[in-house]
């Protein structure tokens, strides 16, 4: 009677296993199934990673110097920024990190890519809709929280290891914040602005594009940094399934114990994640000067 | 009078769960309180009907919670009715489709708003020219008509800035451009000039006052403000509770107050600079003696008092274009302005 209380009652080992078992045939008989209709599917995305990876690599290193300080320009407009990501890709060039970081560069943008193409209609949808926002928030809540491990499982077994899995696994622990900062950027628009817009006839898709997106856009803009940060705190573990980078390294240096090139790598991580967010978070303030009546 | 431009009829708004059942209680006689208490629903409109003559500015007025946002909303159809009919140019507006209420919005009414409404990330011209942009006017035309009433309500030179450059009352000066701007024979105004200082939203209603002498628009305009509602208000409509209290001009509310609300609302008001001579007039008794002081009906007491204290025979005769029409006594002054 007493075991009732100091075991807590189990469906058992057996019945269990079996129970995993059965999930683990069915979702492997599924990959079977559709795994060669995913990978065709992706393939496209592949290509374009594939490409732009070559790209960076086949580019003179001076050229992706230049345009990358270039565009930290364009963005932050900030002297001091432009200087610290020139500085930095020269010192990652000097101590041999520049192909690996190239590659994290590459996968790093496509990735936000693919997050900004999928998230920013997803949050929008959720905005028009509270029923959406209901069923989309708890999804959202799983994919952040879940251990990254624990998901690469099922994306490994259908589509086996490689930049395509690697992707969507970056994709999928990246697009949280762009979601929900969308969402939450078109609802906190002025409801008297919305208003006016409706009060002179807009449309909808008026509605949307003139009012809500660029209102929403600093919030939106937040998302796209958020996101761009946990694509890099992803790639280390990405490339446990075979995306190349500077996360190959690290757990190089992981399993053999090589501080110095663990650290280096890893501190080449950090200096990408600080241009990446100094410079859209600077450019998202550019974006609501006008908010505060500073001549543009 | 001609035809109204805009006609409410017996219009309810219940905002809750289910409107409709709350709908029964309120026809049958429950209260707001009563409705509110008993069922959770808010009454916002309670079979208000209402005709608002075209050119005229139709003020609604009423204290915070009355249901003025509300009604004025339903012109344009921002909120959908529980029950009854809205006309406008007898047209039912309720029965249109989501294209027809569009090109309602667009081509037949605009709005201004308390709070202005303005579009923060666009600059004051494209505020402007927005509804312009919305009807399908190509973009040099649009600007050229945006240009002119944002010349018109005096803000020449900062076509170029955005709204958070300027100050409240240049805020409302674009919203109120912006409303002018597409020509549209309706102004929807809610509590319009309620965020301004006193001082500038006297201004704003001279420049409403002095625009509405020459485009004779329907303006309907909502405030909480009896001072601003009899300078400006052709027909002024109060509204409690979500009801209709009393329609009329300033002179009918003032002189003839529906009840003891309203005489509560006018009570602390200044009667000779509302009241005319003309509705004071009585028919002449004989002839006029000859030594009286002739005035025109419109002249408000204020200005008569003089005239009226010098009369050695307690009389002024009242004249309108010129020909005499009747006279009002010192007694019956005094009695108006007693209240
Ligand atoms: N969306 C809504 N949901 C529920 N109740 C509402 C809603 N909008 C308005 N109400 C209620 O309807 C009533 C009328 O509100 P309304 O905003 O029309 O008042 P108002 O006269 O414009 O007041 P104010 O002077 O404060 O603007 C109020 O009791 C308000 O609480
Ligand atoms: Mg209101």
């Amino acid at each position: 009677m007493w075991d009732f209380f100091t075991e807590f009652p189990s469906i058992g080992r057996r019945d269990l296993s079996q129970l995993q078992m059965g999930i683990d045939d069915g979702f492997r008989a599924f990959s079977r199934a559709y795994g060669e209709a995913l990978e065709i599917f992706f393939s496209p995305l592949l290509h374009f990673l594939v490409w732009f990876e070559k790209l960076l690599l086949a580019t003179p290193w001076p050229i992706i110097l230049i345009v990358l300080s270039g565009l930290a320009w364009l963005g932050s407009r900030s002297w001091k920024i432009t200087v610290g990501t020139f500085l930095a890709f020269a010192v990652i060039g000097y101590f041999g990190m520049w192909e690996d970081t190239m590659a994290t560069l590459a996968i790093i943008s496509v990735a936000t890519f693919v997050c900004i193409l999928l998230g920013i209609p997803l949050g929008i949808l959720m905005a028009k809709s509270d029923r959406m926002q209901g069923a989309i928030t708890p999804i959202l809540d799983v994919m952040q929280t879940i251990p990254s491990f624990v998901y690469l499982i099922p994306v490994v077994m259908l589509l086996g290891i490689g930049k395509v899995p690697g992707l969507i696994a970056v994709c999928i622990y990246a697009i949280p914040p762009i979601v929900r900062l969308t969402n939450l950027g078109i609802r906190l628009v002025d409801r008297e602005v919305l208003e006016a817009a409706e009060a002179f006839g807009a449309s909808p898709r008026q509605k949307l594009f003139d009012v809500q997106i660029p209102l929403a856009l600093p919030n939106i803009f937040a998302g796209v940094n958020q996101t761009i940060m946990m694509a890099l705190a992803m790639v280390v573990i990405a490339s446990m399934i075979g995306v190349r980078g500077l996360g190959v390294p690290v757990l190089r240096a992981i399993s053999n114990q090589y501080l110095a090139l663990g650290l280096m790598n890893g501190l080449a991580i950090v200096a990408l994640a600080i241009i990446f967010d100094r410079v859209s978070q600077s450019y998202g303030k550019r974006l609501q000067a006008h908010r505060e009546g500073f001549e543009k | 009078m001609s035809d109204p431009k805009i006609q409410i009829k017996n219009l309810y708004k219940i905002f809750g769960k289910a409107p409709e059942k709350a709908l029964t209680n309120v026809q049958a006689g429950m209260s707001k309180d009563a409705l509110r208490e008993e069922t959770r629903h808010v009454l916002g409109v309670d079979n208000v009907s209402l005709d608002i003559a075209p050119r005229n500015i139709q003020v609604v007025m009423g204290l915070s919670g009355s249901g003025k946002s509300t009604l004025i909303r339903h012109i344009n159809r921002l909120i959908e009715p529980t029950a009854g009919e809205i006309l406008v140019d007898g047209e039912n507006v309720l029965t249109m489709d989501k294209d027809a209420l569009r090109d309602l919005r667009r081509f037949k009414m605009s709005m201004v708003f308390q709070h202005f409404g303005l579009f923060p990330h666009r600059r004051v011209i494209e505020n402007v020219a927005y509804g312009l942009i919305v009807q399908g006017v190509d973009e040099t035309q649009a600007d050229k008509r945006a240009k002119h009433w944002i010349s018109r309500v005096g803000l020449e030179g900062y076509e170029n800035n955005y709204p958070g450059q300027l100050s409240g009352g240049m805020r409302q000066r674009v919203g109120l451009a912006r409303g002018l701007a597409t020509d549209a024979d309706i102004l929807l105004m809610d509590e319009a000039f309620s965020a301004l200082d006193p001082l500038i939203r006297y201004d704003m209603q001279s420049i409403l006052i002095d625009l509405q002498k020459e485009l004779h628009k329907t303006i309907v305009f909502i405030t909480h403000d009896l001072d601003e509602a009899l300078r400006i208000g052709d027909q002024i409509a109060i509204l409690r509770d979500g009801h209709l209290v009393q329609q009329g001009s300033a002179q009918d509310i003032v002189l003839r107050p529906a009840d003891g609300y309203i005489e509560d609302f006018i009570k602390d008001i200044n009667r000779a600079r509302v009241i005319k001579l003309g509705s004071l007039m009585t028919p002449l008794e004989g002839t006029p003696p000859a030594d009286a002081p002739r005035l025109d009906a419109g002249t408000l007491l204020q200005e008569a008092l003089m005239a009226v204290a010098q009369s050695d025979s307690n009389t002024v005769i009242v004249e309108e274009h010129g020909t005499v029409k009747g006279q009002v006594t010192t007694r019956a002054v005094i009695a108006a302005l007693h209240g």
